[in-house]
């Protein structure tokens, strides 16, 4: 017998409040209300956390001390988004950048902005473009955009 | 020391949008197994299933499909990851004294949730998922720390997706059966630079199912076990930008452990033929470093030396890959199908000849945060 196919469209849609732990809190309070990068330290292989972290994953510690670092950086890896996805609000194409900040141990993922596609390149100095408007999210950086000169 | 043998394997025709439920998907692959094993479900004394919630859209995805894995009274649990973690979970549990067999099915429809979305809530929720990275955007990062680190290019990624889609052609239960030119995978539409729409995967729908059995349970099967010889898993940090993108060092970690099991001290001699998880092309040169096949840095010198084609020294991905079909979750136990087929001798016109032992692999997580490796042979 033949039956004609039924689909049913559906989309999940759930508020959350997800606590981004003190830690967390810390790090995004700075960025909101200073426009300062902060990232603190594991005691055992002193490694620096940016985003910051409660615990070293490898020495299984509690991190300690809190550093504010430079709002510039070196990109590590980036990418150019030809696709629309559904959630960066950004214009196409959108550029993706490892950066890591001076004095971290390890990269950022953020935008990467204020430059042509062609002209990103791995080593690139790049700076933090904040947001006018912050809200305590990690949006507060809108971009890294090249340092100047 | 007990052991553990594959005596069953099936799977669905991977595609784009499969007609077919969840449940009637997982039904096919189960039974297709229990039929390949010559036996029916009452041989079966417990299951695992293998889904994810974020792609069926629906909590406890596993309740929904345990009658079609065939459940009815008896002893069931899950594995919310990729489907060689569940054959690992299915193989402990079969070990384990408590039971002598174990049915473990995957499925997954692609293409009715969105993979973008989806593999973007794999990502921090505070820190990074509002800035939109998603599977295939992160992997072009880790692709292109792979090159700036090893010089590799994307004319080798080129040449892993020539040589897997070529594979696929051969394969009744690929998707994309495709032979496909260098020329073609760099003219491809660029997605998310340096990947191009043939480095990449296609979204796919399917289900995969094996049967797993101790040496005391064997009699009640018709077919010789394919035996699981060793097996490795390890997984390396969360955070992308504290982990070496372009050294999978969970996957080296995994793959001695199974080698060590294995009695294997040369894979690219001792292995007759590999499945891997090549998501996107770039990963087939990462994961040979991963496995010992190529020394670091050096992956892409074994994809030009043609070592790894199907004529070459040590086959890698005969099946086509997760190129020629990415049934998310279900994909490394389609690995782990390819490679008993083999080994039995009964991959068709795809078959290599004489492979006595083959090696399946699965990853996890974004860029293969996770590795599951099983070695098998006869
Ligand atoms: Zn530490």
């Amino acid at each position: 017998m033949d039956v004609q196919n039924i689909y049913y469209d559906g989309r999940i849609k759930i508020p959350y409040t997800w606590y981004v732990g003190e830690t967390g809190s810390r790090f995004l309070i700075a960025l909101r209300d200073n426009k300062e990068i902060w990232g603190n330290q594991c005691p055992q292989c002193k490694k620096v956390f940016v985003p910051p972290m409660k615990t070293c994953g490898e020495c299984f510690v509690p991190t300690g001390e809190w550093l504010k670092l430079a709002d510039t950086g070196t990109v590590e890896s980036f990418t150019v988004v030809h696709y629309e996805n559904g959630v960066a609000k950004r214009p196409l194409p959108v550029i993706y950048g490892l950066i890591k900040i001076d004095g971290a141990s390890g990269s950022l993922l953020h935008f990467i902005g204020d430059v042509k596609p062609e002209k990103v390149k791995i080593g690139m100095r790049v700076k933090a473009v904040f947001a006018e408007k912050r809200g305590g999210t990690i949006l507060d950086i809108s971009h890294f955009a090249p340092v100047k000169g | 020391m007990e052991r553990a043998g594959i005596v069953g394997v099936g799977q669905t025709v991977y595609e784009r949008r499969k007609e077919d439920t969840f449940a009637e998907l997982v039904f096919e692959a189960s039974t297709k197994a229990l039929a390949d094993a010559g036996v029916g479900i009452e041989a079966i004394d417990n299951i695992i299933t293998v889904s994810n919630d974020f792609w069926d859209g629906r909590t406890i995805s596993s309740m929904a499909i345990q009658d079609a894995a065939g459940s009815w009274d008896r002893d069931i649990s899950t594995v919310e990851g990729d489907g060689i973690f569940g054959a690992l979970y299915g193989m402990m549990r079969t070990l384990s004294g408590s039971f002598d067999t174990t049915l473990v099915v995957a499925h997954v429809k692609g293409s009715e949730g969105n993979m973008n979305m989806i593999t973007n809530s794999m990502f921090d929720p505070i820190y990074q998922r509002h800035l939109g990275p998603d599977a295939t955007s992160t992997a072009a990062l880790q692709a292109r720390v792979y090159m700036e680190k090893t010089g590799a290019t994307e004319k080798d990624f080129a040449k892993v997706s020539v040589k897997n889609h070529g594979n696929g052609v051969k394969n009744p239960f690929a998707q994309i059966k495709k032979k496909i030119t260098i020329k073609d995978v760099m003219e491809s539409r660029k997605i998310a630079d340096p990947l191009k729409l043939y480095d990449c995967s296609p979204i796919s729908d399917g289900a995969a199912a094996i049967i797993l059995s101790t040496e005391k349970g064997l009699k009640r099967f018709k077919k010789d076990p394919v035996w699981i010889l060793g097996v490795g898993h390890c997984s390396d940090s969360y955070n992308l930008g504290y982990r070496d993108l372009a050294w999978p060092r969970a996957l080296d970690a995994a793959a001695q452990k199974a080698y060590k099991m294995a009695g294997i001290k040369n894979p690219l001699k001792d292995l007759d033929v590999v499945e891997l998880y090549d998501a996107y092309s770039y990963m087939e040169l990462l994961w040979y470093e991963g496995l010992g096949l190529a020394p670091r840095g050096k992956g892409a010198e074994l994809i030009r030396s043609g070592a790894t084609g199907m004529k070459g020294e040590l086959p890698v991905n005969p099946s086509g890959g997760v190129l020629s079909a990415h049934p998310v979750l279900v994909a490394g136990l389609a690995r782990l199908i390819e490679a008993t087929l083999q080994v039995r001798g009964e991959a068709g016109t795809r078959q290599i000849k004489g492979a006595k032992k083959a090696l399946a692999h699965g990853i996890n997580g974004p860029c293969g945060q996770a590795h599951g490796v099983f070695v098998i042979g006869a």
